[in-house]
């Protein structure tokens, strides 16, 4: 009984072993063809890099500063740090009150809000991008403000549904000892919404650092995040370097999974929950 | 609570600035984009209502949308069902009280976590490369490869993060049921079929929505592994959508008209959801 248990382990261990590495091969193909020629790469990507083909980094110095991809770096920084700190704060101080406060405006702001979540971004591209031109929002401080908008439905969803299971007592306490609402919330409210804070950072975080299509069409011509830049080494000339497209991929994931290993407990567990209750 | 709370001060300060933003990015683009369905345009300016002829274009430019829409549930099916069994099958194999066990799931789950574009490069290079090697053409040489293509590409990257839902799941199940059906002398299949699978359907409920949103939105990976070679046969109704409104001239029209069709399918879909979900709780 217990040799054949110790069998169907190890069977299994050799099983997820071989289906791991088949996971991993993608990327270690990538990292490997980022040092070769751009003329080794589509015709024999699963060789190693030889004398003749290997190029040294060669890839990464043409490529970065051939796209300017160290500006794409920067751009998808600052706008994936700055739409996530606006949805935290916005949102958590809207579903808040429209929370706890029973109106009949706040019940319809609630209802407005989560319509967004079933609507497709092709519904309302096109006139978004017009709105956001009208506007002056196509740049990459105002498009900052458009992720807000968009953000809203799922951050004001998950705010509410945490929200919702706090005990009211803490606020009331609060309120007695002449706090306003807005510093009870700042000082309160804020702290113990910690978990889900995390949960919606995360999601947002992920949304808006791999999103191409609303940063491509409204300050696509400008300012290119990485998503952005990537497509356009592909589209923007007539023929394909490879080379350069290789290497922009790895200096592409490199910061992601720096982040997922350092936080990866909190990204799994935020993911299921946001599916969960999403 | 409290009365102070009810001030139009405080409902103005708590709401105001995600609802302008709401207002901008979305409800004014949905009310324009759905006008605009029922438009001739270049520039919104210039729009001309033409009634419903945009939605009677859709429908009989077969080679435009609906075959989009073919595409789209062909690769639905298939992408939510591989993804749906395999992703379960590593969350069974990731339960069964083995040591290290955290190591593979680190693993499996972390494509998930690439965008769109830069997997379909990644994926694009090894299948190309493949495809050379055994029958030397590429992707883009026949529809059927680009489906497939689509389809790897979409397993490799959904897999792990179905499997942590599932996985949730069946952590769930009582460990003493499973090991009353063990005393009684139960096999691991039957253990499976009558205990695990009945106790896991709402994980399977949430998983298979999920996909299936997932794959009907799909267009990243799209247009970066296949962009829709050979000749739109690859394309899916996001990319149509897109090609429609912003590479054919004159037919920003007939896009916007998809876009409506397109919400209202996802808007389908998760309705269905909801009832499926809703109903289970209340039994």
């Amino acid at each position: 009984m217990e040799a054949k248990k110790n069998m169907s382990s190890l069977i299994i261990y050799i099983v997820l072993s071989i289906l791991s590495v088949l996971f991993v091969i993608p990327i270690a193909l990538v990292v490997m063809n980022s040092f070769k020629n751009k003329l080794y790469i589509s015709t024999t990507p699963f060789e190693l890099p030889n004398s003749t083909s290997f190029v040294g980094f060669k890839n990464y110095v043409d490529g970065l500063t051939k796209i300017h991809f160290w500006n794409s770096i920067g751009y998808s920084l600052f706008i994936t740090v700055c739409s996530v700190a606006l949805i935290l704060i916005f949102c958590s101080m809207t579903s808040w009150y429209i929370t706890r406060v029973q109106t009949k405006t706040t019940a319809f702001l609630r209802t407005l809000f989560l319509t967004s979540m079933v609507v497709p971004f092709q519904m309302v591209m096109y006139t978004m991008t017009k709105t956001a031109n009208v506007l002056h929002l196509d740049n990459y401080i105002g498009i900052n403000f458009l992720y807000l908008g968009f953000g809203a439905g799922m951050a004001v969803f998950m705010f509410s549904g945490f929200i919702k299971g706090i005990p009211l007592e803490l606020e009331e306490a609060a309120m007695i000892d002449g706090c306003t609402p807005f510093s009870m919330f700042v000082r309160v409210i804020f702290p113990i919404l910690k978990p889900i804070t995390i949960t919606v950072a995360i999601l947002d975080a992920m949304w808006i650092w791999n999103d191409y299509l609303l940063p491509y069409l409204v300050i696509g011509t400008k300012y290119r995040t990485i998503p952005v830049a990537i497509q356009y080494l592909k589209g923007g000339y007539g023929s394909i370097d490879y080379g350069h497209l290789m290497a922009t991929i790895v200096i592409a994931l490199v910061p992601i999974v720096i982040f997922y290993f350092a936080c990866q407990k909190y990204i799994i567990e935020g993911i299921v929950d946001g599916a969960v209750k999403g | 609570m409290n009365k102070i709370y009810k001030k139009p001060k405080y409902l103005a300060i708590f709401t105001l600035p995600t609802l302008i933003a709401y207002i901008i990015a979305f409800v004014v683009p949905f009310i324009m984009g759905l006008y605009l369905s029922f438009c001739k345009f270049k520039t919104i300016a210039s729009a001309q209502f033409v009634g419903f002829s945009n939605y009677m274009t859709v429908f009989t430019d077969t080679r435009g949308f609906i075959r989009a829409f073919i595409f789209t549930v062909k690769i639905a099916v298939v992408g939510v069902v591989t993804t749906n069994i395999i992703a379960f099958i590593f969350a069974l194999l990731l339960t069964r009280g083995l040591k290290g066990t955290n190591f593979y799931r680190t693993i499996f789950f972390m494509p998930n976590l690439i965008g769109g574009i830069i997997l379909g490069y990644i994926w694009q290079l090894l299948l190309n490369g493949i495809l050379i090697r055994l029958v030397g053409v590429d992707l883009t040489f026949k529809a059927s490869y680009g489906y497939w293509g689509i389809i790897i590409l979409y397993n490799w990257q959904k897999i792990g993060y179905l499997m942590i839902i599932y996985i949730a799941g069946i952590q769930n199940v009582p460990g003493d049921l499973i090991e009353a059906a063990k005393i009684d002398g139960a096999t691991y299949m039957q253990t499976l079929k009558s205990i695990i699978l009945p106790m896991v359907m709402s994980s399977i409920t949430i998983c298979t929505f999920l996909s299936l949103t997932d794959c009907f939105k799909m267009f990243d990976q799209n247009l970066a592994l296949t962009a829709g070679a050979p000749r739109n046969q690859t394309t899916m109704l996001a990319l149509d959508i897109f090609e429609t409104y912003y590479n054919r001239v004159g037919f920003a029209g007939v896009g916007q008209a998809k876009a409506v069709i397109f919400t209202i399918i996802v808007f389908l879909i998760a309705m269905i959801q909801l009832r499926i979900t809703s109903r289970k709780e209340n039994n």
